[in-house]
């Protein structure tokens, strides 16, 4: 589907821009100038509205990023499990820092509060999916589902 | 022996979530037909009776709330479930919604019910994708079965936003806007999500109601601490050995929940601090630990109960590295609708690190205990009020760490 056609779906939904932006990103990774522009239209909204509500929220990036978005926790409970060791093995394997993306596009780093499963620390997500009890060791394993 | 009492969990591991069958072979729906059976004023006469209240924090007396929203006239009220749980080290509403999902439909079909309101949303934080899918096969198969009736259910999904845990940051962001707080009053069961009747009450409250409304508000009020009754799903991580959860009668002490469910630190560490309520909590020292987790007992040791979520520090644990952290998130979570916590946010985490990098000087703590005092009496939200709690209650029982590392 095109964005217009996303945008267009969620055209009678109320407050719906929250999901259409989500969908978007789906695939793109990312929410585009041009898609926030749309929304505003199909929303019937002035564009620093629509842009308001796609800077508000940490899931979204009004910046091009990789395509695996993979986020650290960095929350207390996480923090004290080691988290600062997985950041720095994320970082070393794929040679960027937390917040950039990878040259081929295939990877973005970001640091994100508690995703809620706080079980087995420290954690991390790559598009949603969950990894726990994340070790430097275990990297290497975990990028390779995506390479 | 303290020992654990499954209400809201009841049903853990016994059905198949996704099998609405399993649900209904166990008694489910039975609690909202007999609800239905029940005059309106006398179901919520006996939802207050049982004391249920709030387990999203603010612990309100969740029959009270409806009372309002019942007396409110309007032509549309709506019932919002607030699944956004987004307070670090939290994770019962998943634990709940993922292993029996009918139940929080259930609680909140006898809330529309008790004040007549048809429609309801779930807003379920962005990081639960999971859950969100489990939510709509139960709507799904509750709506074939027809056992909601004219009562109908959607989730919506947050984007990653803490302070969209707060209710009305909550409605703004169903109504499709920025998440920041409201004005209040008015509070939501009066003016809420589109300016109608709303009530809004966290997962683990509904879940509570189809057992009150099943087994009595006699049977619940019994249960654990009496003016805060039931039981509490505390979630435990940091330094503990059983880093889980648990469901614990509201009389249970902290230390019981430390050292006979969570099983004690591991090593032969000694205990240190224990933070009770997710980020905004207080750091409690050892000599308080035989305070029950109940409500009100947090409250009088300057605490606060909060989703439940219970963070052990050991021995070898630097408390002002850890409040930085904790300082950090408060940094990032401000929505920035209000200066007071829009700047003091910020100005806390400069100070801590400050501190945490060995260049703090004694004047700097003087600094942050006005700053927090300051910010919990002039924020616009519990967000800023309470995020200089863990600061302040660490500066007064832990100085010695904070001494350890001045320049
Ligand atoms: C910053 C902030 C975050 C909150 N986060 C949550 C949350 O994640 N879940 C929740 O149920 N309540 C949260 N609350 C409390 C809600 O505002 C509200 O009191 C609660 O949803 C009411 O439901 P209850 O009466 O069943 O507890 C939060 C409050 C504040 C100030
Ligand atoms: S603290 Fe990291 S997942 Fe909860």
């Amino acid at each position: 589907m095109s964005y217009k056609e996303i945008l267009a779906s969620y055209k009678d939904v109320p407050g719906g821009m929250i999901e259409a932006f989500h969908a978007i990103q789906g695939q793109y990774s990312y929410l585009p100038e041009e898609t926030i522009i749309e929304a505003a239209r199909v929303f019937n909204l002035p564009v620093a509205k629509a842009y308001e509500v796609a800077t508000f929220y940490s899931m979204f990036s009004v910046n091009t990023r990789g395509k695996n978005v993979i986020r650290i926790c960095e929350s207390a409970p996480c923090h004290v499990a080691g988290a600062a060791d997985v950041v720095a093995a994320l970082e070393r394997e794929l040679g960027i820092k937390m917040g950039e993306s990878t040259s081929d596009g295939k990877f973005a780093l970001e640091l994100t509060e508690c995703v809620g499963q706080c079980q087995a620390t420290p954690v991390i997500t790559v598009n949603g999916k969950v990894y726990l009890d994340v070790t430097p060791a275990k990297i290497p394993d975990i990028l390779a589902e995506y390479k | 022996m303290a020992e654990e009492i499954r209400i809201v969990l009841r049903n853990y591991g016994k059905i198949d979530p996704l099998k609405i069958d399993d649900y209904l072979a166990i008694g489910g729906y039975e609690a909202l037909i007999k609800a239905r059976s029940m005059d309106r004023e006398e179901l919520i006469e006996e939802v207050k009776k049982s004391k249920l209240r709030g387990r999203g924090g603010a612990g309100f007396n969740c029959g009270q709330k409806w009372a309002f929203a019942y007396g409110a006239q309007a032509d549309q009220k709506y019932v919002v479930c607030n699944a956004d749980e987004g307070e670090p080290g939290t994770y019962k509403d998943r634990i709940i919604m993922e292993n029996d999902p009918h139940t929080l439909l259930e609680g909140m079909a006898i809330c529309g019910y008790a004040i007549g309101a048809n429609k309801g949303y779930i807003y379920c934080r962005g990081e639960y994708p999971q859950v969100t899918q489990i939510l709509n096969t139960a709507i799904a198969q509750a709506k074939e079965k027809d056992v909601l009736r004219d009562f109908d259910i959607e989730v919506k999904s947050g984007a990653g936003a803490y302070v969209c845990g707060e209710e009305t940051a909550l409605i703004e962001s169903i109504e499709g806007n920025r998440g920041e707080p409201r004005i209040r009053p008015p509070f939501p069961p009066v003016s809420g999500l589109w300016q109608k009747p709303t009530i809004v009450n966290n997962v683990e409250t509904f879940a509570n109601v189809p057992v009150i409304v099943d087994k009595g508000a006699d049977y619940y009020a019994s249960i654990g601490a009496p003016a805060y009754p039931g039981t509490k799903v505390v979630t435990l991580t940091g330094d503990v050995n059983n880093k889980t959860f648990f469901e614990v009668p509201t009389n249970t002490t902290i230390r019981e929940v430390i050292f006979q469910f969570g099983g004690g630190i591991p090593g032969d560490r000694k205990f240190k601090a224990v933070q009770i309520g997710g980020n905004s909590g207080a750091f409690i020292s050892a000599d308080l630990l035989d305070t029950p987790i109940a409500f009100d007992a947090m409250t009088s040791i300057g605490s606060a109960l909060g989703s439940g979520a219970i963070f052990v520090l050991d021995e070898t644990r630097d408390i002002v590295d850890v409040i930085t952290r904790v300082a950090k998130f408060f940094e990032d979570e401000s929505c920035g609708k209000c200066a007071p916590c829009r700047e003091g946010t910020a100005r806390m985490y400069e100070l801590m690190e400050k501190l945490n990098s060995g260049q703090g000087s004694a004047n700097d703590i003087v600094l942050l205990n006005k700053l927090g005092r300051v910010m919990s009496y002039s924020c616009l939200c519990g967000l800023g009020q309470a995020a200089p709690t863990p600061v302040l209650t660490t500066i007064e029982r832990f100085s010695a760490d904070y001494n350890a590392k001045l320049m």
